[in-house]
């Protein structure tokens, strides 16, 4: 019945469940490395052109230790830039940042709901075991072995990295005028249900009913030649075939 | 007769394929009325009504088009938008000010109350390490080796706590900086070691008692234990909280681990996780104040006791009032807009 990808199941009062293609941890490292250079590059380019103004002139001497205003201006920013960097941009992207985005991924609860403030906080905590030892080391091993690819963080948060389908609206259209083909909606109902109501017609309804449907959608570029009523079946697959 | 059947059933579900496709432009506007309601941006209750209506024609569309066309970009659009319709559905809107306001004014005083118990035992922990540090120092002096630097036993030993002229070495901005990023790291690691089944907790919580005891005593022994208070205390106050605080919600995490009850250990380890890492936002917030207050007024000794004591009480009170919600004004339940 289903042909979805696997990923997040979320059951649904309609019947029909959500589903949310988990990302692994190949699409989840990505991002981060991505994310990773652009808080290095936006701190150092902070801390290289304060720098520059700081010292008036084409010159990265760092100023004698502890001048508080070099550290207040030029450092602590940095820092901060650099630390700050997913918890901030998560809460203020809505469990995006810039690297999630490019890969297309971003971060939902479990019952495929942005997650709050509090959880995206939590697994931005939780950050300090996930790096451990070295290099996000307890975080990917723990998204290889686990079932849905989870760092500590997310375990903790209730938090998962789902796939977003990038979709447009006018791909979407573009898709739909191409299966539409020549027949408008109602059409498309009018000849399947004819062909589902096929076998039960009798045949010279069927033949009276298929040259109906052809002649309007097809007009004269209709093949309305006579022809035994499998040949009229071929006929009207074809108009409804996209 | 087979043949004829399948050909047939080919030619219907193109036929309902296309039929499907058709409502193209109606899941163009669900998906972007739930887009608006996701984002707050719209507070029509028209529109809360009407996503209703989309989330059942969008499952309905869609279970179609999982049996009909599972490999078109048309059913990944379909599955993108009945998720979001689900989202906005279920959970409502998004607003950082409004979970940011929830987060203080509703589920940090949750927390502090479910963690009350583990905050209670965490501070006898930490006491009780304390009086087991100042009564080790106390009996074996020699033992203040295991929690003091060569330098600070030495200032002491020279009659001087190692706090004086702080301020000739360091100024107040950067060492404000250098104490509350320190602090802030100590204080969630305590939380987050929880996840070794409290033991991490335990042992951060232990040792800074112990030294903090051991300390007390090694500066009485000379006749120093007054400036270490008058140090300690304008920021202390709320410094040590906060470490109990955290090792308290750590605790509740290893707790979690260890007596996971019928929900699993996973499971329970998340709802631990969340419902006392929200405390973790004020405590860093605090103890940033605090890293403020110890490295501008806590060396400075032109704050007298009284003064000091003073700011530790209301620096305190504070505390308090930001941890019980009252700090942050309650309002009421946001525009229920994407709640129809």
């Amino acid at each position: 019945m289903s042909a979805a990808p696997p990923g997040l199941r979320v059951d649904s009062v309609t019947g029909i469940d959500v589903s949310l293609p988990l990302a692994g941890p190949g699409a989840r490292a990505f991002a981060f490395l991505i994310d990773w250079h652009i808080r290095l590059i936006l701190a150092l380019a902070w801390y290289v052109v304060g720098t520059l103004i700081y010292n008036g002139g084409p010159a990265l001497n760092v100023p004698p230790a502890h001048e508080r205003a070099w550290f207040g201006t030029v450092v602590l920013p940095a820092l901060v830039i650099y630390f700050l960097y997913h918890p901030l941009l998560e809460l203020l992207m809505r469990g995006r940042t810039p690297g999630k985005r490019s890969v297309g991924i971003h971060v939902v609860t479990r019952s495929g709901a942005l997650p709050g403030a509090g959880a995206l906080l939590v697994r931005n905590v939780f950050r300090l075991i996930d790096s451990l030892p070295v290099a996000y080391g307890v975080g990917l091993t723990l998204m290889v072995v686990t079932r849905d690819g989870l760092r500590c963080g997310d375990m903790a948060a209730g938090t998962v990295l789902v796939y977003e389908r990038a979709v447009s609206d006018a791909e979407l259209l573009q898709n739909a005028a191409q299966r539409l083909g020549t027949l408008d909606t109602t059409g498309a109902e009018i000849a399947a249900e004819l062909l589902q109501r096929w076998e039960s017609l009798i045949p010279p309804a069927r033949v009276r009913l298929a040259r109906a449907l052809l002649l309007r959608y097809l007009g004269s570029a209709a093949d309305l030649s006579p022809a035994d009523e499998l040949q009229w079946r071929s006929r009207l697959e074809r108009l409804a075939r996209p | 007769m087979r043949r004829t059947v399948g050909t047939t059933d080919t030619g219907r579900d193109n036929a309902l394929a296309a039929t499907l496709l058709g409502r193209a432009a109606t899941w163009q506007q669900a998906d972007a009325r739930a887009a608006r309601l996701a984002r707050g941006r719209t507070e029509d209750a028209a529109d809360a009504v009407r996503l209703a209506d989309d989330y059942r024609l969008l499952a309905h569309d869609l279970a179609r088009a999982r049996a009909l066309i599972p490999t078109s970009r048309a059913r990944e659009y379909l599955e993108n938008a009945y998720a979001r319709a689900h989202a906005t559905l279920h959970h409502g809107a998004w607003r950082l000010g409004s979970g940011l306001r929830r987060l203080f004014a509703e589920e940090t005083p949750a927390a502090m109350r479910w963690l009350a118990p583990y905050i209670v035992w965490t501070t006898l922990i930490f006491v009780l390490s304390g009086c087991g540090g100042y009564a080790l120092v106390h009996r074996y002096p020699d033992l203040i080796a295991l929690f003091a630097s060569p330098d600070m036993i030495a200032s002491v030993e020279s009659g001087k706590l190692w706090t004086q002229g702080l301020l000739n070495v360091v100024p107040s901005s950067i060492l404000s900086v250098q104490i509350l990023a320190n602090n802030i790291v100590v204080s969630l690691l305590a939380y987050c070691l929880g996840f070794l089944f409290g033991l991490g907790t335990l042992y951060i919580i232990g040792i800074n008692g112990l030294m903090l005891g051991a300390v007390f005593a090694f500066v009485g022994e000379h006749g120093l234990a007054g400036q270490l208070f008058s140090f300690i205390v304008a920021h202390g106050c709320v410094e040590l909280s906060v470490m109990c605080l955290s090792g308290a919600a750590g605790a509740a995490i290893g707790e979690a681990l260890i007596r996971p009850g019928n929900a699993g250990r996973l499971e329970s380890f998340r709802v631990a996780a969340l419902r006392t890492g929200v405390v973790l936002l004020s405590c860093a917030l605090l103890l940033v104040g605090a890293g403020l207050i110890e490295g501008f007024i806590s060396p400075d000794p032109r704050f007298a006791l009284p003064a000091r004591i003073a700011i530790g009480v209301g620096y305190w009170c504070v505390m308090v009032a930001l941890l019980s919600g009252r700090l942050v004004a309650r309002r009421g339940a946001p525009p229920a807009s994407a709640h129809p």
